[in-house]
């Protein structure tokens, strides 16, 4: 793996559920051997920033109009389908 | 089971067996709670009902009591809280993921939440209560303060 990839955790807030689903993802990593650095954001301020990072890990709706990859985090909050959602992870951070 | 949960819920802002019949009432209840008890402004309630319905919070559980977790921007809360409410018939509110979707709802956690950095820990044990069965299950059945601390630990 080169350089350190950027995660942009997004949800309504920028604040509540970005947070829990941020330190989920921190720690799983951390577990799996991978760290990344991380960036929160409302869905509203995704498509500004999307340039600047890798991939966008979020518990509400992203506009279309975003082309790096989003993927869905609520199963950081409901604990259903967890271990799926890190293997996606996993694999973006490794590419 | 204890996930250290009650210590951040204020015994004065936890609902047993609300008669709320929608998503917006549990909402008003849960947050005058909240603003009596000094954690926010009354503009909050305003905010948190006129979010849900374009950035819903329920979140799909797998059962027929689900959960949601209203909350909004910082600008409207005065010290970091939490709300809950139980339902005695489940109440609807749209699918965080896809709004779309609705679910019955019979556990709110009403959050004020102001500063990310320093609330990860009431955060992290709001989630560990909605990912764990038994507590919810505990909680639906909960009808005084020492049912819910029992539960919560």
């Amino acid at each position: 793996m080169s350089r350190q990839k950027t995660i942009l955790f997004a949800c309504g807030t920028g604040i509540a559920t970005s947070t829990a689903v941020n330190v989920a993802v921190t720690e799983a990593m951390k577990k799996r051997g991978l760290t990344f650095n991380a960036q929160q954001a409302k869905a509203t301020e995704v498509p500004g920033l999307a340039d600047s990072v890798d991939f966008i890990v979020a518990t509400t709706p992203i506009s279309a109009s975003v082309t790096k990859p989003v993927i869905k985090g609520l199963a950081f909050l409901t604990g259903i389908g967890k271990d799926k959602v890190l293997d996606e992870i996993e694999a973006q951070l490794r590419k | 089971m204890s996930d250290g949960l009650m210590q951040l819920l204020d015994p004065d802002a936890i609902v047993l067996g609300s008669d709320a019949s929608t998503n917006e009432e549990i909402i008003r209840i849960l947050a005058g709670r909240l603003e009596a008890l000094g954690y926010v402004k009354s503009s909050y309630a305003d905010a948190v009902v006129r979010r849900e319905m374009t950035i819903p919070t329920g979140l799909p559980l797998e059962r027929a009591d689900n959960v949601a977790v209203p909350h909004t921007d910082p600008e409207h809360v005065l010290r970091p809280g939490i709300a809950m409410g139980t339902l005695r018939k489940p109440v609807t509110f749209a699918n965080m993921e896809d709004p779309d979707e609705k679910l019955q709802v019979g556990f709110v956690f009403l959050l004020a939440i102001n500063d990310k950095d320093k609330q990860i820990e009431a955060l992290q044990s709001v989630m560990a209560t909605i990912q764990n069965p038994d507590a919810l299950d505990g909680l639906r059945s909960a009808r005084s303060l020492d049912d819910v601390r029992a539960v919560l630990g």
